[in-house]
């Protein structure tokens, strides 16, 4: 639609506002010293990724600032893989998950990040760069970030073992998940991922169909019934497959689930409904149930979290004027703005710091210190999320994240598993 | 009416399709008198041995633009994806190496006891969900088609009533879908109203996220396209074929098991191939309406295909495809629909 080049106008229409455009360029360079990109012709960047991270507000918000426009491209988790590995020149900036990188960084289609070129590169949480929460290591067990972020050199197919200047992706949310629940329907308090298979909530419980993630899910249950304690739950043997798959089978012959889902708004809609009331679930999917006044809580389980992380990585076929806006858009998303958006909304943003300066010391409190909150807590969208008093489940970021115990994960035997995740689907 | 179909495939002037179909049965041999069979306004067309040449590239060339699009995008795509069946693949990439692993994998598990052999279970419960569905839209096709031909007399009337049959198909697939689930829920519509006028105690559970809600929805989607064609046939049939089976004493239920049944078969035929074609390869219904915990083969292939196991989607889609094909067979078997058409 909007093409760089400098085609006639027929119209005429805008010839003016061009005109504008180029003196407020020229005049941007006199004052600031450098060149813009915006401010020469308008650049569009195609930004792929799953509807959840793609918010209208953070496309305007950064075109209001720089002139450059984002046009969104929302599939599917497994979609934006598939789209990096077989399609690479269909987007010029990915949001994916850090797991996805062991499929896509040995084609060779993204291109390691240049840290010197990213201003706030150092600032990032020592989750990503160490597998650090306030100095404390955290679970690595599944892909790590830490075990994918370097590259030795930009087009390299291997991941390094040690930080170098080159990172596959910039973090941009992550998060750690756990099973959402209907506090007034359960009535009663939820301490164990075994709860997930307990037939208290036969025909009750839900669990995701992305194989990658739910099999995760599945591993926690199984360790916390002490039915067997995995070596490497991001890892697990065919024989451990097997062992996971057929106590999820067992669970559906017995009529446990009422629904696998896939997609975020179909876990909102078994949540809401009632159809559900205990199932895994994702943060802003927490959040969503409850802005239609419907109790929902995102339980904190003795056994840790789940955690997942996502961030931006650049085609390899990106250059000039596009590479140019797409690190400016990600040093423009590590600046704060939508650091604090999205601390807002219940994620958690890459570079603490900057988030912090553009939020509000009760919001900070309430979000990332686990305190109490001093006046009512709204979403970005201004919905009211809690109430004064209120405290967030799982408490501040160094209890929530320094309680991880695996990550998302993709199996060597990852063939095998979604094989026998049929099987699971299929029973 | 079968000269008339074929004619139409070289879409031709007159003359041309004439000399075409010369060629056709003469063009063993050349020598035949041409001419003769040939309009007499063409005066090249009396030439034999010369004309015959041109004619036959002009005939290919009026059939080579959709040959072309077939081809490119059909026959290329089809015979790519039969050869990716036969390759290997890793997470990402495929590897161009000939084995048969892909077409094992289905049977897999087969003959190693109860609830292993999971493929196969699951052509079988897409089958039985075709056979189902298949069933319903043919009891609820064939009656609406019946009614509005034979029991609406005006032709406006007949004409309202039809497009009031096509008005769902104004709002999207899914829509029309999804509109069920508030319907049928646990605490949906159904539910509410049986539990709270006392017939039941406890809410039925399988009518949403079970097999009877895939049908379901299967017979909402698809029966308007067993409605048009029945409707098409029946409004074909000679009325007086009608009367000459009261006049000779049939019952209402005998004239339409021994006259309108028979002379409907095409239309039931092309409804039935519709709708079976669509429960085949359907992984959106069986999704939303199943909650995602019923199997079918293109659920299963469009997962395969999200993991980037393409091998094993592209085998899958080949054995789906020869199934459907071999069912379509079977079904033009019992109708020559070239004649009836």
């Amino acid at each position: 639609m909007n093409d760089d080049h400098d085609q006639p106008n027929p119209q005429g229409a805008s010839a003016p506002r061009r005109r504008f455009l180029r003196t407020a360029g020229a005049a941007s360079i006199g004052v600031a010293g450098f060149p813009f990109v915006h401010a020469q012709e308008k650049v569009t960047l195609r930004y792929l990724g799953t509807a959840v991270n793609q918010d209208k507000k953070i496309a305007e918000k950064f075109e209001a600032d720089t002139g450059i426009k984002i046009q969104y491209i929302a599939v599917t988790t497994d979609d934006v893989t598939k789209r990096a590995v077989t399609a690479p020149n269909s987007f010029d900036l990915i949001d994916t998950e850090y797991f996805s990188l062991k499929k896509i960084i040995p084609t060779g289609n993204l291109l390691g990040i240049d840290t010197k070129r990213i201003k706030n590169a150092d600032k990032i949480t020592t989750l990503f760069t160490k597998g650090e929460v306030g100095g404390k290591k955290v679970g690595d067990q599944g892909t790590a970030p830490k075990k994918v972020m370097y590259l030795e050199k930009p087009d390299a197919k291997a991941f390094a073992n040690a930080p170098t200047p080159y990172m596959t992706l910039i973090p941009t949310v992550y998060n750690a998940d756990t099973l959402g629940i209907r506090p007034d329907l359960i009535k009663r308090p939820i301490e164990s991922w075994t709860e997930l298979l307990n037939p208290e909530f036969k025909g009750k419980a839900a669990i995701l169909n992305i194989p990658s993630i739910g099999i995760m899910d599945a591993a926690m249950v199984v360790e916390a019934t002490g039915l067997y304690k995995y070596p490497d739950k991001g890892n697990m043997t065919k024989k451990e497959i097997d062992l996971t798959i057929k106590a999820l089978i067992d669970a559906k012959k017995a009529g446990q689930f009422r629904a696998l889902w896939k997609d975020f708004n179909e876990s909102v809609n078994l949540m809401a409904s009632g159809e559900v009331v205990i199932q895994s679930m994702w943060s802003p999917a927490v959040t969503a149930v409850r802005t239609k006044g419907i109790a929902c809580t995102f339980q904190p389980l003795k056994e840790g979290y789940r955690a997942w992380a996502a961030g931006f990585g650049v085609p390899k076929t990106l250059s000039g004027k596009k590479a140019d806006a797409a690190y400016e858009f990600i040093n423009w998303f590590l600046d704060g703005w939508a650091g604090a958006y999205l601390n807002r909304q219940g994620y958690y943003s890459a570079v603490l710091e900057t988030a912090k300066a553009k939020m509000e010391p009760y919001e900070w409190a309430y979000w990332m210190e686990g305190k109490p909150a001093t006046s009512d807590i709204k979403s970005p969208n201004g919905d009211l999320l809690a109430k004064v008093g209120a405290v967030r489940d799982g408490g501040s970021y160094e209890a929530r994240m320094g309680g991880i115990a695996c990550w998302n994960a993709l199996m060597d035997e990852n063939v095998y598993m979604v094989q026998k995740w049929n099987e699971f689907v299929a029973a | 009416m079968s000269s008339s179909r074929r004619s139409d495939l070289t879409a031709a002037p007159p003359d041309l399709g004439a000399a075409v179909l010369a060629v056709r049965q003469y063009g063993a041999a050349p020598h035949t008198d041409l001419g003769a069979l040939a309009a007499p306004s063409h005066p090249a067309a009396s030439l034999p041995g010369r004309v015959n040449r041109p004619k036959h590239v002009v005939a290919w060339l009026q059939a080579a633009p959709l040959t072309a699009v077939f081809v490119v995008f059909f026959l290329v795509p089809l015979v790519l994806i039969a050869m990716v069946s036969f390759w290997q693949a890793t997470d990402y990439e495929l590897i161009p190496a000939f084995t048969a692993q892909s077409y094992l994998d289905i049977l897999a598990g087969c003959g190693a006891g109860e609830g292993s052999c999971v493929m196969l279970s699951t052509y079988l419960s897409t089958l039985k969900f075709s056979l189902l569905t298949w069933i319903f839209t043919t009891l609820i096709g064939f009656t609406v088609a019946y009614f509005l031909a034979f029991h609406v007399r005006s032709t406006l009337m007949q004409t309202v009533l039809f497009i009031l049959c096509t008005v769902p198909f104004w709002t999207s697939n899914v829509i029309r879908m999804i509109s069920w689930i508030p319907l049928l829920g646990r605490n949906g519509l159904v539910n509410d109203v049986l539990v709270s006028s006392g017939a039941i105690g406890q809410p039925i559970e399988w009518l949403l996220f079970s097999d009877f809600s895939v049908v379901l929805a299967f017979v909402h989607l698809y029966t308007m396209f067993m409605i048009v064609p029945i409707f098409n046939s029946m409004m074909r049939i000679d009325r007086a074929l009608l009367e000459a089976a009261r006049d000779n004493g049939a019952s209402a239920w005998q004239t339409v098991v021994h006259v309108i049944l028979p002379l409907c078969k095409t239309g039931l035929i092309i409804g039935s191939i519709f709708v079976i074609a669509l429960v085949m390869g359907d992984f959106v219904t069986v999704g939303v309406m199943g909650g995602q915990q019923i199997a079918s083969v293109g659920k299963v292939i469009q997962v395969q295909a999200n993991v980037l196991q393409f091998p094993a989607a592209a085998a899958n889609a080949m054995v789906l495809l020869a199934v459907v094909l071999l069912m379509i067979v079977a079904l033009m078997r019992l109708v020559d629909l070239r004649k009836e058409l």
